[in-house]
């Protein structure tokens, strides 16, 4: 299973955290700790109610910041690895929108590279969501796409070593 | 020189298109493909300030040049972000 991923089909967070443990079962230590995160779909935003979303990725720059997000994670946790699956398409509510899983010997990296990947994503991957409430529609637009910006990351290893 | 623009999400919605070719001067950068682009589809003027772009498939900055045959992007803000 390939760790980085967007896809339009269903996502299976307990199929990457395998696939990672897997991969990290002999390599130093071993695997001690998967930590997982999945992003789900809210029933409400800003007190409106949702019916669906939609979310649209441009794919190719998708794959780069994957492997950013992969080489800056190596960097700062050396014996952690990562793993980031998004979806794409139309989403109902509960519905996983992105999975991530973050595996290490213990479990103090294993939190931190989860949650260091999540910040990141919603910093810096070209992923846009599209929601549709009862009454309308609204793109939902954040951050500023821009992987050179260091002030970013830093807070996301910030927000990730809190 | 003749360069393919590709716009997502909100951008595409205002263009009214995903992609079309932009006609630009030899020494032009990124930044002067968007403003092409903004004279010939005005609301896309609303994002000169938070729109990010790429070249050939990778991040780049507005400055930089442009060469025949690139393919720019243009990227409204992303999904995530609001603190």
């Amino acid at each position: 299973m390939s760790r980085f991923l967007i896809t339009s089909d269903p996502l299976a967070v307990e199929r990457l955290a395998a696939a990672l443990e897997q991969a990290s079962r002999h390599v130093d230590e071993g695997c001690g700790a998967v930590c997982t995160f999945v992003g789900v779909v809210r029933a409400t935003h800003k007190g409106r109610r949702v019916r669906h979303l939609e979310y649209e990725a441009f794919e190719p720059l998708a794959m780069k910041v994957f492997d950013r997000i992969d080489a800056e994670v190596r960097a700062e946790w050396p014996r952690a690895s990562v793993g980031i699956h998004h979806r794409i398409g139309r989403l109902e509510i509960g519905e996983a929108s992105v999975a991530i899983a973050a595996s290490s010997a213990h479990r103090p990296e294993a939190f931190q590279v989860c949650r260091y990947a999540i910040e990141r994503v919603k910093q810096v991957l070209p992923v846009w969501k599209h929601e549709f409430f009862e009454d309308g529609d609204a793109w939902v637009e954040g951050a500023v796409a821009d992987p050179d910006d260091e002030a970013a990351r830093v807070r996301a290893h910030e927000v990730a070593c809190a | 020189m003749r360069v393919t623009v590709q716009v997502f999400a909100r951008l595409r919605e205002l263009a009214g298109q995903s992609e079309w070719q932009c006609e630009v001067a030899p020494g032009a950068t990124i930044g002067d493909v968007w403003k092409k682009s903004a004279s010939t589809y005005p609301p896309l003027a609303d994002f000169s300030r938070s729109v990010s772009c790429a070249r050939n498939e990778d991040f780049a900055r507005m400055n930089a040049p442009v060469q025949d045959g690139d393919v720019i992007a243009f990227l409204p803000p992303v999904s995530g972000g609001v603190k």
